[in-house]
């Protein structure tokens, strides 16, 4: 009766143990869901931006501003994490807890410096360049679309460093092993949405 | 199995606080709706008390703009979307044999979230006045170049913690309804209730998003100075209107749909034969929420789109009216050669079908983009999308609340009070509007506050405002039914229209917390009357007697929403001057922000760190009085 909140018989943990359960299967699925509604979110705001990219307001302009040593650092930041968080699910499967943590510790390190660059790059232009939110048409959208990826980012550093915490204190058990693999279906998300950015906004601000 | 957590049950208000049973927040959800209906309710009569007669002064123009901007907001927003989630709520469990939806807690963050965004949006009325930029705010009316108010941050911020409590609730109610079906219920056995709210769940994760990024955009231009929609500073207004129906058009489907299930639900009971087209009815549901992302821009006509933009999204509004006209032709060859009879609820569902026809024909007037540029901005939309909402919508509402009220309550409500109520509602209705349909070809723009004498107008604004207090005399028919039930004895049976088809009439009314004793076996369309047609006394049993386990109540998603509420509100105020130097200390420097930032997401970490494993219902605490297996 009580498939809801099982352990398994002999207490060892499945293969998968995200999906162990109805509660796990139930949460992977909803943040499938859940991941749609966010690709429409950033998808108009992509929209937002492509629309006023060159509403420049005799500020400075995407291809005076952006330089590739920057954000071609933070892409590659960031793609290496994501890389970390599939060797963390990996671990997971293999019920190894502390290769889990040692690579979700890389995880939020990685994304930590993704976020030490865009502070770095933000203050910058905001300083150096006079170029802030109240700009341009351009500024608020580069602003607002960067921005929400980076407060993306940062939520998921906090996520996965509570979750890092967790497993310390109660291990992996069904309960922690769904937590763990929608966190990093998260951070795979916002991995794909930094590509989006990179190339909509720093390699066509750049060459388009 | 020896899971015995203790569990702390609470009573009376604790008790509805930190519910998490899907039946209690269905009721959360239809007094919230009932109370903000109300709201709205009372702001359409003020409108038309106002045009009553020509260049009346009942109220000043800038609170008649008020008026007609909350009205908009609140009834779609706050008033017809929570009627919808109580119903939701209310039955989609039963109906595929489930013991809770997916997510009992975010259910119930999902109404606390709704219920702070609308109490923040009408708390506008009493701090510095309301939205007035219509309920569509374009820009750049809704600018602070224009609208000067703290009003349309109200209508910022309120929308935005509402709207994430909408989103919440669907994605809930995708997943529920994908994995908590019981053994048996197929997808294509699914009651076409549940299949017409699991599409409008898919409509809002997908819909909702946009006005999200929409409300971002215009709150920032406001608050934090941006150029979205600042011309001047290369920003685009039309770009508002883009995101706002892309969202806006979606969402006008979103309420209808579920409205459409309750239809299919009631005209197959009162008619005693099953669905006609059912496959065909799950077909139609889909294609019109495909198509009714595809449309967005007919509400952009003339806008200057141009004619090919303008030609394409013609033909393809056109397009909707074959799936709803496959619906409409379904509705009506279920009833021929049924046994109807008309109780309230039939007649509610029976009037819908004229009534929904009508506001379709209107709707495919206004699809043609040459004529659209004569309708544009009439009565005639206004009667139009009334037609639909109200005649169509809230009729189905009031069909599904007199409907399926003894299963929530436990009690039937006064079929003569509710006749009464349908026959003022109807008939108030028609009065109301069908005249504006004139009023606008005649000339009259909508969101006047007021008109000239002798041009044709006096007559008919004087018939609508009358129908429109006969329909209000309806709806407060219905609210004294509702009291006057509520203090009747409980103890109606478990299918007390005798010819319940669906599962929720195989179980007690109102339902025990775990609603079946045992996980029912399906097997067919409505799996109910297949039982009674093979001669059962109810549904087979799909597992034996056990322990049920149920989620543990908790107040978090009440302090949850508290903590948006306030962060909400310190945001709208942060670049305003206060004379009061601690107020300027705590708003300026975005202390109201933090606060309720730590509050909310203060509330998640506890809500992480803290397993909830539950509590059971033991076989011997069963009540003898559960499931007839």
């Amino acid at each position: 009766m009580s498939t809801t909140h099982a352990e398994t018989v002999d207490g060892a943990l499945p293969h998968e143990p995200e999906k162990a359960t109805l509660e796990g299967r139930n949460k992977v699925l909803s943040f499938w869901l859940f991941l749609g509604g966010e690709a429409v979110l950033f998808g108009t705001l992509f929209a937002t931006f492509l629309a006023l990219r060159n509403q420049t307001n005799e500020g400075p302009t995407a291809n005076e501003l952006f330089s590739f040593t920057t954000t071609a650092l933070a892409t590659l930041i960031l793609l290496v994490s994501s890389l970390t968080s599939v060797f963390a699910v990996q671990a997971m499967h293999r019920h190894n807890v502390a290769k889990l943590r040692v690579w979700l510790i890389v995880t939020v390190i990685l994304g930590l410096g993704f976020l030490g660059l865009e502070i770095y790059e933000f203050s910058e232009y905001v300083i150096a360049e006079k170029f802030g939110m109240t700009t341009s048409a351009f500024s608020s959208a580069f602003y607002t679309l960067v921005g929400f990826h980076g407060a993306h980012v940062a939520f998921g550093v906090l996520w996965i460093s509570v979750l890092i915490g967790q497993l310390f204190k109660k291990g992996l058990t069904v309960v922690t092993a769904p937590k763990v693999y929608v966190s990093a279906m998260y951070w795979h998300f916002i991995d794909v949405v930094w590509v989006f950015i990179f190339t909509v906004v720093y390699l066509l601000g750049k060459v388009g | 199995m020896a899971h015995a957590h203790s569990v702390k049950r609470h009573k009376g208000l604790m008790d509805w606080l930190t519910t998490v049973d899907h039946k209690k927040i269905a009721i959360l959800y239809l007094l919230a709706g009932g109370l903000f209906f109300g709201i709205g309710g009372i702001e359409a009569v003020l409108i038309r008390l106002q045009l009553i007669k020509p260049m009346n002064d009942f109220v000043s123009a800038q609170t008649f703009n008020e008026l007609i901007t909350m009205h908009g907001t609140t009834m779609i927003f706050l008033g017809v979307m929570p009627v919808i989630f109580a119903l939701m709520n209310a039955v989609i469990p039963l109906q595929i044999g489930a013991r809770d939806v997916a997510f009992p807690f975010l259910n119930s963050l999902g109404f606390w979230t709704f219920l702070f965004g609308g109490l923040l949006l009408n708390l506008s009325w009493i701090m510095g006045g309301a939205p007035d930029a219509g309920w569509t705010s374009y820009t750049p009316l809704s600018t602070t170049t224009y609208s000067t108010t703290h009003g349309v941050d109200f209508y910022t911020v309120g929308l935005q913690i509402a709207g994430l409590g909408t989103l919440i609730g669907g994605i809930n109610f995708l997943a529920t309804i994908i994995t908590m079906r019981a053994p048996g219920m197929s997808f294509m056995r699914m009651p076409m209730f549940t299949w017409t709210s699991f599409i409008t769940s898919a409509m809002i994760l997908f819909a909702f998003p946009a006005i999200t990024v929409g409300l971002v955009l215009l709150s920032f231009d406001r608050i934090l100075g941006a150029n979205f929609f600042e011309v001047s500073n290369g920003g685009n207004p039309v770009l508002w209107q883009h995101i706002f129906w892309i969202f806006g058009h979606p969402e006008v489907y979103i309420l209808i749909l579920p409205a459409f299930g309750v239809i299919s639900e009631v005209i197959p009971t009162f008619a005693r034969k099953r669905l006609f087209g059912y496959s065909s009815m799950v077909f139609a549901t889909i294609l019109i929420a495909f198509l009714g992302f595809m449309v967005w821009a007919h509400h952009m006509f003339t806008t200057g789109l141009g004619p090919v933009a303008n030609a394409l999204f013609s033909i393809a509004t056109m397009l909707i009216a074959v799936p709803t006209g496959i619906k409409i032709f379904n509705w009506l060859f279920t009833m021929w050669g049924g046994q109807i009879r008309f109780t309230s609820p039939n007649l509610f569902a029976i009037g819908f079908i004229p009534t929904f026809v009508m506001g379709g024909v209107t709707g495919v007037m206004l699809a043609s983009a040459p004529a659209d540029f004569q309708f544009h901005d009439t009565y005639f939309v206004v009667a139009h999308f009334h037609y639909v909402i109200v005649g169509g919508l809230v009729s189905g509402l009031l069909s599904g609340l007199h409907y399926w009220w003894p299963k929530m309550f436990g009690r039937m409500l006064n079929e003569s009070l509710g006749k009464l109520s349908f026959w003022f509602f109807i008939i108030g209705f028609h009065l109301t509007f069908f005249v504006q349909h004139f009023l606008g070809l005649m000339g009259m723009q909508r969101r006047v506050f007021t008109y000239l004498p002798n041009q044709g107008f006096d007559t008919l604004n004087m018939v609508s405002t009358v129908g429109a207090i006969l329909m209000g005399i309806g709806i407060l028919f219905f609210l004294i039914n509702a009291i006057v039930t509520a203090f009747k004895p409980k103890g109606v049976a478990d299918d007390p229209w005798e010819d319940g088809r669906t599962l929720e009439w195989a179980i007690p009314s109102p339902p025990p917390e775990y609603n079946f004793k045992q996980i029912p076996l399906v097997r067919g369309i409505d799996a109910l009357w297949k039982e009674k047609m093979a001669g059962n006394k109810g549904m087979t049993p799909a597992e034996p007697l056990g322990p049920i386990h149920m989620p543990s109540p908790t107040i978090l998603p009440f302090v949850m929403s508290v903590g948006i509420f306030i962060a909400g509100l310190g945001f709208m105020f942060s670049k305003e001057d206060f004379s009061n130097s601690f107020m300027s200390l705590i708003f300026n420097n975005w202390i109201v922000v933090i606060i309720g930032l730590l509050i909310t997401f203060g509330s998640m970490l506890l809500r992480s760190l803290y397993d909830d494993h539950g509590w059971h219902i033991e076989v011997e605490e069963l009540d003898e009085e559960g499931v007839k297996a």
